[in-house]
């Protein structure tokens, strides 16, 4: 039992679970109705479930989703990609487009949703193709299409807003009839599922970290660097394309400027949280979700207690500077020195008293 | 045997020239880069590239953002990032704007006050970075973060400065002497900069001397190359890293200023994207990200050819705004490359332009294995 609570204060879930659980308590003595979630009948007469909670696991659906591919890139190349949104922009118009070029059926969807795929992986193994042949740092790589990539996305749109309206769409985004849970939940649930998946069955999840604790060694050792750098960012590219197409089927029209802004930061915050060193080396898949949902119940928390949207930001970053210091190593190794003294104290204590 | 000969007679200098130091090449290339670019503009398009006013806007306008550029190349040079600087920027416009129109302050009393924010954003990112160990990237973020929110907390609506002193001091021009430009009359019109270009001049100037000649900018330079080897150097590594980021924050409040100076209203999209564009001055400049790299003479130019890269598709009739953002990717991909290939030659002497698998003929290293 001792040895199970070491271990677990030793792996990188601990700070993101314990911000979590802070968040949690701190909405239940607010409001105890905070966490309350109620069947309720939507607007296209569909009984569905509803609620704080349920709006923050829907609302953090794409960054979570984007998360997962970026854990791998910095585990593996040390560092971030920051064209995410831009690339998820363009994959996002490429849907579009394909989408209102035919009648919307469940094979053109599928048929438009591959395509954005295989457009955001060729953008995605550009700046793969930069950080691991090149061996360019990611974000100055990343920092070409962080630039170029709306432009692009306009380009694709032809300057205009598009939008596609659809019930197969409309139930993407929302929910599917019968289902009471939203369709973005699922989709991401069953991808944190396949990628775990793949990671543990194959050995890709090994090579991915020890790409990033040790090149060298990992070459010496037989691993090619330069494809498990590709690897991931192909599949960044896939969860990419992923929450781009999710974001434009929730709200039905394609913006090239607005659509998923700064979520690059989010998704970047959420690896850093969920304990996966920015530097690269072991990461946590679950750990880079679980900061994608600390944010977002960190910005639903804000809007219930009627915090002006523009100004989340601040009280965002101050809570995120708190969660960082707390779990940085300068504090860590202070507590553990702290409570190594008083244990020392008492032991000093008790001898004294059992040699009288 | 030569070698020891020529050590005898004393000329051993005559042997091995100095090698061309990395931050030496990488600026050099982008200043012919610069002024090839420009000479290029100015004789096939003429018109406005043969004007020294629109040369100096470069100045004019993006004062703030050379500013900004040079705090960054020091916190680069340490081996670390700032992408607060836009943040910090736009916060410092939105807070002395309000306190000159709403709380009756007066010019010297918002100059105090951006130097504050600034040195205030500086001190924490500092202390968080150095002492606390917490990587820059997030520090940096959430500081970005918590400016682009104050803004809004301070005013919601953008406002404009209509306070009399500080309008004189907006106006302000001073005049080159000797160089300008004939208008369509024939009349001679001098060539004008603003204030806050001779601010930001002498920032450039005196993060150059603090760069080069002073024991705090050797040491920067030795931290971003091997921050162990720094440390048993004796060199105090958290210290230096601090006041790095302190005089990066502060700069970025002075960047603020020179902004308001400029536009003289305060909005939170002021200095969008500022964070970026002054990265991407710097890597187009060759200041290494990985740190131990880099000048701010460098960055200058980079500043420069990023501008002007700018005009030159306007000039060319390529107005829609998305033309820009992509010949700007392009530009940094061509840098990037270059610099990348430039680097992998001096390091091994050889061009690893395809990865071995690519390769027609193979390499003696996969032939042994």
């Amino acid at each position: 039992m001792g040895d199970g609570i070491k271990k677990f204060m030793r792996s990188q879930l601990v700070i993101p679970l314990f911000s979590l659980f802070l968040l949690v308590i701190f909405n239940l003595l607010r409001d105890p109705e905070f966490f309350s979630i109620s069947l309720a009948t939507n607007n296209q007469g569909y009984r569905v479930l509803s609620g704080n909670l349920i709006s923050i696991f829907n609302g953090a659906a794409a960054i979570a989703i984007i998360s997962i591919g970026m854990t791998l890139i910095t585990s593996c190349c040390k560092g971030q990609d920051i064209s995410v949104a831009a690339v998820a922009a363009i994959a996002g118009s490429v849907f579009v487009s394909v989408l209102r070029s035919h009648e919307i059926t469940i094979p053109v969807i599928i048929l438009a949703f591959l395509l954005s795929c295989l457009v955001s992986v060729l953008f995605s193994l550009f700046n793969g193709v930069l950080v691991a042949v090149f061996k360019i740092q990611p974000m100055i790589a990343t920092l070409i299409l962080f630039s170029a990539g709306r432009s692009i996305a306009y380009w694709i749109n032809g300057g205009a807003t598009p939008t596609v309206s659809s019930d197969f769409l409309a139930s993407i985004g929302g929910f599917i009839p019968g289902i009471p849970i939203p369709t973005p939940i699922i989709i991401m649930v069953v991808f944190l599922v396949l990628i775990s998946i793949v990671l543990r069955l194959t050995t890709l999840g090994l090579y991915t970290q020890v790409v990033g604790i040790n090149e060298g060694t990992a070459h010496l050792n037989g691993i090619n660097p330069v494809w498990v750098k590709l690897i991931a960012f192909i599949i960044s590219g896939v969860c990419v394309a992923t929450a781009g197409c999710i974001t434009v089927c929730r709200i039905g029209l394609i913006n090239h400027e607005t659509l998923l802004l700064d979520a690059e930061m989010d998704v970047i915050l959420a690896v850093a949280i969920g304990g996966t060193s920015l530097g690269g080396g072991k990461f946590s898949l679950f750990g880079s979700v679980i900061g994608a949902y600390i944010i977002q119940a960190l910005t639903v928390t804000l809007y219930a207690m009627k915090v002006p949207s523009a100004a989340v930001k601040a009280y965002k970053a101050a809570v995120i500077i708190l969660i960082v210091i707390i779990s940085s190593p300068v504090v860590k190794e202070f507590f553990i020195n702290l409570y190594k003294k008083l244990f020392k104290k008492q032991v000093d204590a008790k001898i004294p008293i059992k040699a009288s | 045997m030569r070698k020891i000969r020529d050590l005898l007679t004393g000329k051993i200098e005559n042997i091995r020239r100095e090698r061309i130091s990395n931050t030496t090449l990488l600026m050099t290339i982008t200043v012919c880069t610069f002024f090839g670019m420009y000479l290029l503009a100015m004789a096939i398009w003429k018109g406005g590239f043969l004007n020294p006013q629109q040369f100096l806007d470069l100045f004019n306008n993006n004062a703030y953002l050379l500013i900004i550029a040079c705090g960054l190349t020091m916190v680069m040079i340490s081996g670390g990032i700032d992408i607060s600087g836009g943040g910090i920027t736009a916060l410092v416009t939105m807070v002395c704007v309000v306190y000159l129109e709403d709380h009756g302050g007066t010019v010297l009393g918002s100059l105090l006050i951006s130097l504050g924010i600034g040195i205030a954003f500086g001190l924490v990112h500092g202390i968080l970075v150095a002492y606390f160990d917490i990587q820059p990237f997030i520090v940096t973020l959430a500081g970005m973060f918590f400016a682009r929110g104050m803004i809004t907390i301070v005013s919601i609506a953008p406002r404009t400065a209509s306070q009399e002193a500080f309008l004189k001091l907006k106006q302000a021009r001073i005049t080159l002497p000797g160089i300008g430009y004939y208008g369509k009359n024939g009349n001679f019109i001098p060539a004008q900069i603003e204030p806050g270009v001779v601010v930001a001049v002498a920032v450039v100037i005196i993060v150059a001397v603090l760069l080069k000649w002073t024991r705090f900018g050797r040491n920067l330079y030795a931290i971003g190359g091997n921050s162990h080897s720094a440390l048993t150097l004796g060199i105090n590594v958290k210290r230096t890293k601090f006041f790095a980021y302190l005089i990066a924050g502060l700069l970025s409040g002075i960047g603020g200023y020179v902004y308001l100076l400029h536009t003289g209203a305060g909005d939170a999209a002021n200095a969008a994207q500022a964070e970026m564009q002054a990265i991407a001055s710097n890597i187009i400049g060759g200041t290494l990200l990985t740190g131990g790299v880099g000048n701010v003479i460098g960055t200058l130019f980079g500043m420069l050819s990023l501008k002007t890269i700018t005009n030159i598709v306007i000039a060319s009739g390529l107005t829609k705004p998305y033309y820009q953002s992509i010949t700007t990717g392009l530009m940094l991909c061509f840098f990037i490359l270059l610099q990348s290939l430039i680097l992998a030659v001096r390091e091994k002497g050889r061009v690893k332009l395809l990865p071995d698998w690519m390769r027609l003929r193979k390499t003696n290293r996969t032939e042994s294995q």
